[in-house]
């Protein structure tokens, strides 16, 4: 039956490499010796301690806790002794303070009473998310439960779930949907019931036919859940993106999903979600591509937070000779590592080495204006000319021209032929505006 | 920070790169894109060697080195990075040679080339800070300078003698009081008509485009633009008087026009970025073109249609700013 794929204006077609690890079951790894829990593993305030130094722990215990709103707290995702809470290396490349605690394989779990959520309330539901810790995994690491509750006076009426996993070489969103396809219908279900929410729409890019199909037909008891095919084409799981080729809707610049109506959850988070309701596992693991061309053994892994990136590209057989680039996330958005002590934290999708042959590191040049920029920015910014602006110094101007609507897919980046470091300018006047708009809100 | 972690593995560690996000880039450079519009112009030439023979080689060859030598010795001179391997100079020149009539002068096309680099690029700043089309500034000296060189037409190798050595737009513009000749559709398509080297040949220039469109080196919405706007334009003059002005399809057939439709007004530097700015460009390209050679003293109006409009292009930047994604109107 011919569907017609569903999509936005702009973008690009980076290539795909998902062949490195797509036909790979997820495979969980052993436990680390010791494991390394950031205390802050999203934006908002980072948790605050709730063991030191000698303290036994649990698996699944509580070991951080959450303050503020948009604040999450943290389990033990393994039993063990707390070596020591210091500072050291983090994913963000800013060291941050971790919990350091020495794995003992045969130490106690402590998970939560399953949920009988078919029977309970919006708020037991709700709750149980906001106490397992489950924040979203595309990336931001936003605390779920924040997104379930929105302020009163708005009606949801759409849960958009991103399985676009639009990034070249990430196959963890893939293979979740081919390996826990009931698992994430029901997942689906109880966010539904959560945030009350009549209506779900399963976004997948037509390169993943076999998690169309299954997903469809796991999908087909519930007419309230539907499966949406979406061009292949980057950034199609951009939050923005993916409610408008799913709803046909547009999040306003400065505006939430929440403002038209939707609320995004990942495939991951989806799982999250099923895991600490029906199980009662808390978010203490993380499933990530290991994947390009510099690393020996490209895998799936299902991984305990706070294992350190070591760890897990020795377990994959160690970087090839060729490795020159190691990012934490996909290639598009990731971001490059340099200390291989930072840990594994929650919203971890991959960690993707790339050898010399898949990176371009061709000399800049000047702009020729070609336009092509303009042509793949999918938020429909003058990429070329708010990084001129923001090169001149001209903040205002680039405020005015949207910089901060920017989402830095790197699209633009990606295409343009002068190999000008757009993205990166835009990043830079972004910061530069917020600073000034922060001068101006408190004066 | 200064605690050593003793648990952790040794990993070999190779010389790692910390740039930012995106980790990937197309395989696209400016470079590339520069030599592929050097090959797509080659049809062209080809079709002028054939009609006008083979000293349009050398013409040819005269310009591209005047454009080198100039930029080479501008930069050298500047102490700035030598440019000459990023194909653009080489791409001036050989359109400026395709862009004057056969059989030229080679001391005068050395110095139009001369003159489309110093005064049309490097004057700017070098490729991608110059607002004209450079090989365009070139003819445009060419012409005011030496009007009558630029206006001999040699006949067409193949010419039967029922056509002359007059180009399409000339024959039919600047009849001794006998009426407009309207030269045959098919020979405009082919080229088998006077004209400049390069120009006469719709059928070479197309098969070019073609390899510009498909690898999206050119944006195609220029010359749809330019020629959805002589349909308009031209087709109603044509219509209010068809006796005295020829068929729209003509005029996209006769002079410059698909040569400057696809090689010139497509130039990345001189055109607009925004893809509502590149239709108005091109309208206004075709509706220029259309004004000066229905109503004005010249044959031609593509290379001055584009030089202006090129002086338009920060303007219709400026007011063609693409809505945000999400934004009203």
């Amino acid at each position: 039956m011919f569907q017609k794929l569903l999509t936005f204006v702009g973008g690009i077609h980076p290539g795909e490499n998902k062949n490195f690890t797509e036909n790979l079951e997820i495979e969980e790894m052993p436990l680390p010796k010791s494991v390394y829990i950031p205390l802050s593993q999203h934006i908002g305030k980072p948790a605050t301690a709730l063991v030191k130094k000698g303290s036994i722990v649990k698996e699944g215990e509580v070991i951080a806790t959450a303050e503020g709103f948009i604040s999450s707290p943290i389990h033990s995702p393994v039993a063990g002794t707390v070596l020591k809470i210091t500072t050291g290396a983090n994913l963000s490349g800013v060291p941050k303070e971790y919990i350091e605690i020495q794995v003992n394989p045969e130490g106690e779990k402590v998970f939560m009473e399953p949920v009988d959520w078919q029977n309970n309330d919006k708020k037991t539901i709700i709750n149980r998310i906001k106490e397992a810790g489950i924040v979203g995994q595309g990336g931001a690491a936003f605390p779920t439960f924040v997104k379930l509750s929105p302020p009163p006076g708005k009606t949801i009426d759409y849960l958009v779930i991103n399985g676009a996993e639009c990034e070249p070489y990430l196959t963890r969103d893939y293979r979740l949907m081919l390996e826990r396809t009931s698992d994430l219908i029901e997942g689906i279900r109880i966010l539904m019931k959560a945030a009350g929410v009549p209506k779900a729409i399963i976004g997948i890019e037509n390169n993943k036919p076999l998690a169309i199909q299954k997903v469809t037909e796991a999908a087909k008891a519930y007419p309230e859940i539907q499966v949406a095919t979406l061009k292949t084409k980057y950034p199609q799981g951009a939050e923005k993106m993916l409610i408008f080729a799913g709803t046909g809707r547009k999040v306003p610049p400065g505006k939430l999903p929440l403002d038209v109506g939707v609320i995004v959850q990942n495939i991951g988070t989806s799982l999250s979600v099923y895991d600490a309701v029906v199980k009662g596992i808390p978010s203490i693991t993380s499933v990530m591509t290991v994947t390009g061309k510099g690393i020996t053994t490209p895998k799936n892994l299902l991984v305990r937070v706070g294992t350190q990136l070591a760890e897990v590209i020795n377990y994959c057989g160690g970087l090839k000779p060729e490795a020159v680039k190691v990012i934490s996330g996909g290639p598009m958005m990731g971001i490059a590592q340099y200390d291989f002590n930072a840990p594994v934290m929650k919203a971890s999708s991959g960690l993707l080495v790339l050898a010399s042959s898949e990176i371009n590191e061709a000399v800049e040049t000047p702009c020729l204006r070609c336009g092509k920029c303009v042509e793949v920015c999918p938020l429909n910014l003058l990429p070329t000319r708010l990084a001129k602006l923001t090169q001149m110094g001209k903040f205002e101007d680039a405020e005015e021209y949207g910089v901060t609507v920017c989402m830095e897919c790197g699209s633009c980046a990606y295409e343009c032929p002068a190999n000008i470091p757009l993205v990166q300018w835009i990043k830079l006047g972004k910061k530069e505006v917020s600073k000034i708009q922060r001068a101006r809100k408190s004066s | 920070m200064s605690e050593t972690v003793t648990t952790t593995p040794e990993v070999k560690k190779p010389e790692l790169k910390l740039t930012s996000s995106p980790h990937l880039h197309s395989t696209w450079s400016t470079q590339k894109a520069m030599w592929i519009v050097v090959i797509s112009i080659l049809p062209a030439l080809i079709s002028g060697v054939l009609f006008f023979g083979l000293y349009q080689l050398i013409v040819v060859f005269v310009s591209i080195a005047g454009a080198v030598l100039t930029e080479y010795a501008i930069k050298y001179f500047r102490n700035q990075r030598i440019t000459i391997t990023d194909g653009s100079a080489v791409i001036t020149g050989l359109l400026l040679g395709l862009i004057v009539p056969p059989n030229f002068s080679l001391v005068l096309v050395f110095l139009g080339s001369v003159v489309s680099i110093a005064i049309g690029k490097e004057v700017f700043g070098g490729l991608g800070y110059n607002i004209f089309n450079p090989a365009l500034v070139g003819r445009a000296f060419l012409q005011a300078a030496f009007p009558v060189a630029m206006t001999t037409w040699s006949k067409p190798e193949f010419a039967p003698d029922a056509i002359t050595s007059a180009t399409p737009l000339s024959a039919w513009k600047f009849v001794d009081g006998g009426e407009p000749f309207f030269t045959a559709t098919e020979n405009l398509f082919y080229g088998n008509i006077g004209g400049s080297i390069g120009e006469t040949s719709a059928l070479a220039i197309l098969l070019g485009g073609a390899l510009l469109f498909v690898l999206k080196i050119a944006n195609w919405r220029v010359p749809a633009a330019m020629v959805v706007g002589m349909l308009v334009f031209g087709g109603i003059f044509h219509l209010l008087n068809p006796e005295n002005y020829p068929t729209p399809v003509d005029q996209i057939f006769m002079g410059g026009f698909l040569f400057g439709a696809i090689f010139m007004a497509t130039d990345w530097v001189s055109s607009p970025v925004t893809n509502k700015g590149m239709y108005i460009y091109g309208l206004g390209i075709a509706l220029i073109i259309v004004m000066i050679r229905l109503f004005g003293g010249l044959p031609e109006g593509v290379m001055y249609a584009i030089l202006l409009m090129n002086g338009f292009v920060p303007l219709i930047n400026r007011y063609t700013r693409p809505v945000i994604f999400g934004e009203e109107k």
